[in-house]
């Protein structure tokens, strides 16, 4: 009969030896995560490379990361050179061959952002740290987005932002080693107002509602001064909480002012909630100063706009990307994605996959992953094919500069994904602007670090 | 004066969802003593019963439309459903329309089941714990059922709209002398203040005016004496668990026409609807149900322009507020007895 001589003082001495073991190699400042390699952080050892996927698994914004997870899973099958390819056919780069990244197979960690900055910090730091991972790229908020590029900053690794739209993330946070395709604020007020004036006059009086925090202040920052310089007055601007879930103690005052427009600076649920409760209180068949009530989205996720439902028919909005585009780029990733997965992508999707083969790209044209090599690839860097037309990665800001699509609420959907409907493709030129505009004024992109 | 007619209005529905999830917490607590902090999760049961009962009404089978395509250029599979063959396109049609009424009925056997399961499988061992293990229990629990209910319908909010004949908006200014326009109200916040009245004065009538009620109040006042006389006061405090757990899903049920449903909804009621709790009074129902109205109106009110300009950030305080406020002047809330919560 064998005999164990386990004591509760045995374990607990036994548990912190163990836990202390298990946490040495988390120690490490920014400085040290690139000991013991070439030059920079987690350069590549054998034949695989890690890239971290960093999107929202939990919290409000799941299915959002789900969908961008989705399309990261694919960005890294067609770079391994499976499926048919998606997006890398029509890439005007044709760096890339379908054998991984510099010839190494492509390998992906995920973590959770929780759409929190402190949980996506964590996570981007874990995948950097533990996993080796040499790109982290995701998200599905401007706060996270902010934090995380800061984070990679720090720790010589590049960052490719997934869905972000408020301005500071390539404005006054913008970062050497952060890079974003997704369209920005500025540009949704720039694509919007002309589509506005056209459709509702420039005699109007607009009532802000807008989320508190950085991406509700930039988006109403750039929508307010998009409509002003077209003859708009605002007359009403409230920052509502970002719990709120119900809006009719907000939506009721604008009953009471003169404006004839109300503008939801809200995403994601709150867009849900208050484009609902807007129209329960029958905003929209109101007429005021003579004119019907109307009401603006400035950022349209298909995602979102699912929740509310009919309410959001007729309603204008704009979007970084939607699956009805026809060209080549846009085909091929609908065709690669729907067939997969069995649904067309979302805006998010697109990006996020967009980010990766851009990643990858730049890698193979700089042919090392060496992070300040990347920059130097991607900074200036004119491409086609991936879905918005020709479009430029702005070195001043690392911003991407492309066509908007300005988008409103389909009448007659035939579908559940068939919720929007393009009005007009906003030319790049229309939505461009200087990189020290004062609505990005502030940053500075500072050196690249390596992590060495 | 409109303003301040349309704010109040607008706290009445707010306050009717805080009444009836506070009126709940508080029959449980009242009976069983257990600090239920998945009470939220129950209101958000509820609502997802009636997207429940939607999505099964809408069940459907597939017709290839050769006329159409679909986003991947093949024919285009829409969706018809089964209720559809059964009664014809108008009357299916109208029967899924109705489909948040319905689920009133569908909801209540269910959340009946609910109630009675929590309480006889995970609640009733933790009795004699702590409140602060009562508390961590029932949070885990609510957790649990928040992620089911996520992994089954997603994050997203899900839209369950109300009837077409409930859709409008009401124009209340007309009927006091105020101009059109002014004054305007959704006719399904009307409904759900008048449904939430009914549930509560059905509660009221049940425990004042039945035997079962009687024998309830009396458990509550002295379980001890009331079970000596031997009486199976457990079995009527899992009945009236089971009826707190009917009346938040009711609640639930009927509010996904104003707000989309999502996962979390649970959680936006619940710490509010303790601060109603501890505002009117532990133990006390009347006071629930005041201290709900109360607080959803001065909700409303701290949102208006006016008062935010003036006091910025109040908005998202002023309940907090109004509870410390409360507290220091009447330590046991609006309408607490002496004694509940004070050995």
């Amino acid at each position: 009969m064998s005999k164990t001589n386990v004591t509760r003082r045995g374990v607990l001495k036994t548990g912190a030896v163990a836990g202390a073991g298990l946490a040495v190699p988390t120690i490490f400042d920014g400085q040290a995560w690139a000991d013991g390699h070439t030059g920079f952080t987690n350069a590549p050892e054998g034949g695989s490379v890690t890239l971290g996927f960093n999107v929202p698994q939990t919290g409000p914004y799941a299915d959002e990361g789900a969908d961008e997870l989705r399309a990261y899973e694919l960005a890294v099958e067609h770079l391994n050179g499976g499926g048919d390819g998606g997006m890398m056919k029509t890439f005007s780069s044709q760096a890339l061959q379908g054998n991984g990244i510099l010839g190494k197979k492509v390998e992906y960690v995920t973590g959770d952002t929780q759409t929190k900055s402190d949980a996506a910090r964590a996570s981007a730091k874990s995948m950097i740290e533990k996993d080796g991972a040499i790109m982290i790229t995701g998200g599905s908020s401007s706060g996270v987005a902010v934090a995380v590029q800061a984070l990679c900053q720090e720790a010589g690794v590049i960052f490719m932002a997934g869905l972000t739209h408020s301005n500071d993330t390539t404005g006054k946070d913008r970062r050497r080693n952060g890079f974003r395709h997704f369209f920005n604020s500025y540009m949704s007020g720039a694509a919007l107002a002309p589509i506005l004036a056209n459709n509702y006059g420039t005699d109007r009086k607009a009532y802000h509602l807008t989320a508190d925090y950085n991406w509700g202040y930039t988006t109403e920052e750039a929508v307010r001064s998009s409509t002003e310089a077209m003859g708009w007055e605002t007359v009403g601007q409230v920052l509502t909480p970002l719990t709120q879930t119900d809006f009719s103690s907000y939506i009721t005052p604008v009953l009471q002012s003169d404006a004839d427009v109300l503008v939801l600076n809200h995403y994601g649920g709150n867009m849900v909630n208050s484009l609902t409760n807007a129209v329960q209180f029958g905003l929209r068949d109101r007429v005021v100063n003579g004119k019907n009530f109307e009401i603006i989205v400035p950022l349209y996720s298909r995602l979102m706009a699912k929740g509310a439902g009919a309410n959001v028919k007729g309603i204008f909005g704009s979007t970084n990307w939607h699956w009805s585009l026809q060209d080549e780029g846009s085909k091929a990733f609908v065709q690669s994605f729907g067939t997969k997965y069995g649904f067309p992508p979302s805006q998010a999707a697109h990006t996020c996959y967009v980010q990766t083969m851009l990643y990858a790209d730049a890698v193979e044209r700089a042919g090392s992953f060496n992070p300040c090599a990347v920059v130097e690839a991607l900074e200036g860097f004119e491409f086609d094919g991936l879905g918005n037309g020709p479009t430029l990665y702005r070195a001043e800001d690392h911003q991407c500069f492309k066509d908007v699509l300005v988008v409103k609420g389909k009448e007659n959907p035939t579908s559940e994904f068939d919720l929007l409907e393009i009005v007009e493709v906003t030319p790049a030129a229309q939505v461009t602007y200087a990189p020290d505009h004062p609505q990005f004024a502030g940053g500075q992109l500072g050196a690249c670090n390596p992590g060495a | 004066m409109d303003a301040i007619l349309l704010q109040i209005l607008n706290g009445l529905d707010k306050g009717s969802a805080y009444a009836l999830i506070a009126l709940g917490l508080t029959l449980i607590f009242g009976t069983l003593g257990v600090v239920n902090f998945a009470h939220g999760a129950l209101f958000m049961l509820g609502a997802f019963c009636a997207v429940t009962l939607n999505n099964i009404l809408s069940l459907s089978h597939e017709v290839i439309d050769e006329t159409q395509t679909d986003f991947l250029g093949n024919p285009l599979r829409v969706e018809v459903p089964y209720i559809y063959d059964w009664f014809g396109p108008e009357v299916g049609a109208s029967i899924i329309e109705w489909s948040v009424p319905l689920a009133i009925l569908f909801s209540i056997p269910i959340m009946i089941a609910v109630g009675f399961i929590m309480e006889r499988g995970l609640i009733k061992h933790f009795y004699k714990r702590p409140h602060a293990d009562q508390i961590l229990v029932t949070f885990g629990l609510a957790i649990v059922l928040q992620e089911i209910i996520k992994y089954f319908y997603g994050a997203n909010p899900i839209p369950t709209p109300a009837p077409p004949a409930f859709t409008g908006s009401f124009d209340f200014g007309t009927l006091l002398g105020f101009e059109p326009g002014t004054i305007i109200y959704p006719y399904w916040r009307l409904v759900y203040f008048f449904f939430a009245m009914i549930i509560i004065a059905g509660v009221f009538a049940f425990l004042q005016f039945t035997t079962f009620g009687m024998v309830v109040r009396a458990g509550m006042a002295d379980r001890e004496t009331v079970g000596l006389l031997g009486i199976n006061i457990d079995k009527r405090f899992t009945i009236m668990f089971a009826i707190a757990a009917c009346v938040a899903g009711l609640a639930g049920v009927m509010y996904t026409p104003i707000n989309s449903p999502n996962y979390h909804m649970g959680m936006d009621f619940l710490v509010l609807s303790f601060v109603v709790v501890v505002v009117g009074g532990m133990g006390s129902l009347p006071g629930a149900v005041l201290a709900g109205f109360l607080l959803g109106i001065l909700e409303s009110f701290a949102s208006m322009r006016q008062v935010v300009d003036l006091l910025p950030g109040i908005n998202q305080i002023i309940i907090y507020l109004v509870a410390i406020i409360i507290l220091l002047t009447r330590p046991r809330g609006l309408m607490g007895r002496k004694g509940v919560m004070e050995d």
